[in-house]
């Protein structure tokens, strides 16, 4: 028994910021304290608090340190570990009551509307021990499954319970795993997409990092479902702590029999291989991803065949994601009627969505469906930073679309986001305010669709192209009214047309900016101007003369020499010389200077 | 358009053994399958990029044309066929890092070591590439040198990190 656990976040945003540093600082410090018997240090996955990394927890006080450095370890052994004393200045503000108590993690307005199902374990248990994933029910879900129940009964609870692919299109999950029951076929295959390639979302590498077990026991929770005895993880290498711990997760599994030959003793095989992806937003798709395992381009196949049918190596596949994997055995050991109990009538259980943007605590968040964007926003997020106004959040990366102000009260769950022209995508939702410009944004999401297009299908390959050129020329200032509806035009053919999901709903971030804010299309268009003052091409910086009051700071920082005047007199801003840097308005000290 | 860099194969016999026994792991350790991806993997870890030797040795260990190997190493942007310079500069141009300004992180880059992204600086000290999404938004902007990892990074702080380089 030890009197006190330290935890220590080994997440990829606290590790970024030394915290394997930090924790190796603290195991020598305990060791040389002779306190290694007392003090448990152990490193966990992410707490979900990311902006406030890096994090440390000490229990049994629940003190929640933030911001920590390698300098910090001494005080903390020194007060709070040997004389008892909490370290106060370290402590994440929201967790300190007014008389100065520490109050419990899930009463802060970060933690408290949230439901922890998929990341139930992430921040709680050493992802690299199976014993600790063992003493939170781990396993027992698969254990049950062989033990107690038909395959055709597994699926029938997973069915019952409403799950949802969280990949991003929510496909129900039950039905998946029945149509790879059914199809006939000795050999068949569960394979784990953990090729996340949203920019913005990183829930399934918190996962990986934090809870590897709960997806190698789901997989084969699957692989008994749909009577497969193989499976594959294919993980982006651009993750190498996830890749590192679910190598371990996997080893250790073998070593305990809960991978390999007879599982439980019984007649069930199942084993695992870890694929690594090399880099292609494509291979997110499913076809894509399993023409990747198999070594080659990963170029998307026509459907049908579905991959239940024809999938990997040519055999009936299933392929789920990380995070729908993670809700698996929660929903066998707890039952279906409790998971559907969470959430919206058609989309039961949670979702984990990662906060990034204009927003304070940007991290990872997992709440019940039907949860409002301005919940998630202000309540959990934080609201913008420096007193900006919310403008837009992005849902569903290059996929999805805007969600404007006026609709934050909207629940989310899958169908509420595709009828207002966004997605569920993998979760990834950045915030914008009133400095983003939606043009640019959009923009910015054909520019990454035209670099990841595979290039195998026409509308896709050239489409996305004619597309991306046609916004520059409205952020160029160049475009004609006539183009707008030209693109509008263009989006959907490129919708009807391409042969796989990445071309499909590659149009989305242009179709759902131009309906929300066709007005800041018009204005870059009609009034050359770019509202949000993003644009280069479209700015003017100008001096208002009454303010200016001729100290010839602008002037001399301008890199160009674009601005001129006397001493004690306003200055003005040569606009054919200007190169619209913005460092006169940086030095300026009177705010004499505008941009528009 | 980007200048196109030549270079010479300094790739020793050392690291083609290597390779070679790589191959030769990776095809006991796995089930014999769709391997190509992992061999070449493995040859961008020895080489530190893939030299057309590389790609011929994968080719024959794993009994495959040549210009299939080539067309899976083109296909995916992990691969490079270029050497990278000694420190290699990743600028995230994910949205969470671009909203919050890697944009203008990385011109400054391009200005600053006078190359363009995906090149490497003539005395091969760094090179410079967007990167996507690496997955540490709450660091938002990020920059990584090799394994080091900067956030919250801005334009001006960019001589001061490129100094602890030089």
């Amino acid at each position: 028994m030890f009197r006190s656990h330290i935890l220590v976040c080994g997440g990829t945003g606290c590790t970024s910021n030394n915290s394997i540093k930090i924790y190796e600082a603290l195991v020598h410090r305990i060791y040389d304290e002779g306190l290694d018997k007392e003090v448990h240090v152990t490193q966990t996955g992410c707490f979900g608090l990311c902006a406030l990394g890096p994090i440390m927890i000490v229990y049994p006080e629940g003190a929640f340190y933030s911001q920590v450095k390698v300098e910090d370890v001494d005080e903390i052994v020194n007060e709070h570990i040997i004389k008892g004393r909490i370290v106060t200045r370290l402590l994440y503000k929201e967790t300190v009551d007014e008389g100065g108590n520490i109050k419990a993690l899930n009463d802060t307005n970060f933690y408290k509307k949230q439901h922890r199902v998929a990341l139930r374990n992430c921040g709680v248990i050493n992802p690299e021990k199976i014993d600790e994933y063992i003493a939170y029910d781990g396993y027992e879900a698969l254990g049950k499954v062989l033990t107690e129940m038909t395959p055709q009964q597994v699926i029938d609870e997973i069915s019952r319970s409403g799950l949802r692919g969280r990949g991003g299109a929510g496909f129900p999950t039950g039905r998946k795993w029945q149509f790879a029951k059914n199809s006939p076929g000795e050999q068949k295959y569960v394979c784990c997409n953990a090729d996340e390639g949203d920019p913005g979302a990183f829930m399934d590498r918190s996962i990986l990092e934090g809870d590897p077990h709960a997806v190698i026991e789901a997989m084969a929770i699957a692989g008994y479902a749909i009577g497969a005895n193989q499976g594959y993880v294919y993980v982006r290498a651009e993750y190498p702590i996830a890749v590192k711990r679910l190598s371990i997760a996997i080893e250790q599994a073998r070593e305990y029999g809960l991978l390999g030959k007879n599982i439980f003793g019984t007649d069930f095989s199942f084993d695992l291989d870890i694929r690594l992806g090399a880099g292609a937003f494509v291979c997110g798709e499913e076809t894509a991803l399993m023409t990747s395992i198999e070594g080659h381009r990963g170029e998307p196949r026509p459907r049908p065949p579905f991959p239940a049918v024809k999938g990997l190596f040519g055999k009936p596949t299933i392929l789920n994601n990380v995070e729908t994997y993670a809700n698996i055995p929660q929903i066998i050991l707890k039952g279906a009627d409790w998971f559907a109990s969470m959430g919206t009538e058609k989309s039961r259980g949670t979702k984990v969505f990662a906060l990034g943007g204009k927003i304070h605590n940007t991290g990872l968040v997992e709440i019940p469906m039907g949860t409002t964007m301005r919940e998630i926003i202000y309540d959990i997020g934080g609201g913008c930073p420096n007193g900006k106004k919310f403008k837009a959040a992005q849902t569903g990366g290059p996929s999805g679309g805007c969600i404007p102000a006026h609709l934050i009260d909207t629940p989310i769950d899958y169908d509420n986001l595709i009828a207002i022209g966004s997605m569920m995508g993998s979760g990834g939702l950045i915030v914008m305010d009133e400095d983003n410009c939606m043009v640019d944004i959009a923009k910015f999401f054909l520019e990454f669709t035209v670099d990841e297009s595979c290039g195998k299908c026409t509308p896709c390959r050239v489409g996305t192209k004619r597309l991306y050129e046609m916004l520059c020329k409205v952020t160029d200032g160049t475009a004609t009214m006539e183009d707008l509806d030209k693109m509008e035009e263009l989006c959907h053919y490129i919708k009807e047309n391409s042969l796989c999901g990445l071309g499909q709903t590659a149009p989305n971030p242009v179709l759902s900016t131009l309906r929300y804010f066709r007005d800041e299309y018009e204005a870059h268009v009609r009034d050359k101007k770019c509202p949000a003052g993003v644009c280069k091409k479209l700015l003017r910086y100008e001096i208002v003369a009454d303010k200016c009051k001729g100290c010839t700071l602008c002037a001399r920082n301008c890199p160009v020499g674009a601005i001129t005047g006397n001493v004690k007199e306003p200055h003005v801003i040569d606009p054919e010389k200007c190169i619209k840097c913005g460092v006169c308005m940086e030095k300026c000290r009177f705010g004499a200077i505008v941009k528009g | 358009m980007a200048k196109k860099l030549e270079v010479p194969y300094n790739g020793t016999k050392e690291q083609e053994e290597a390779l070679c026994t790589a191959i030769a792991e990776i095809k006991a350790a796995h089930a014999g399958k769709g391997l190509t991806i992992a061999a070449l993997q493995k040859g961008q870890e020895i080489f530190g990029y893939l030299p057309e030797k590389a790609l011929q040795i994968i080719a024959d260990a794993l009994d495959l044309p040549l210009a299939e190997v080539y067309g899976v190493a083109t296909f995916y942007a992990q691969f490079s066929l270029y050497p990278k310079g000694q420190y290699r500069i990743g600028v995230c141009l994910g949205t969470a890092c671009y909203v919050k300004g890697s944009g203008d992180v990385y011109q400054k880059l391009c200005e600053t070591l006078n190359i363009q992204g995906g090149q490497c600086t003539e005395d091969q000290k760094f090179s410079l590439d967007a990167t996507r999404c690496i997955g540490c938004c709450g660091l938002a902007p990020v920059m990584t040198v090799n394994d080091d990892v900067y956030g919250k990074v801005t334009p001006d702080e960019i001589p001061k990190i490129l100094a602890k380089y030089n």
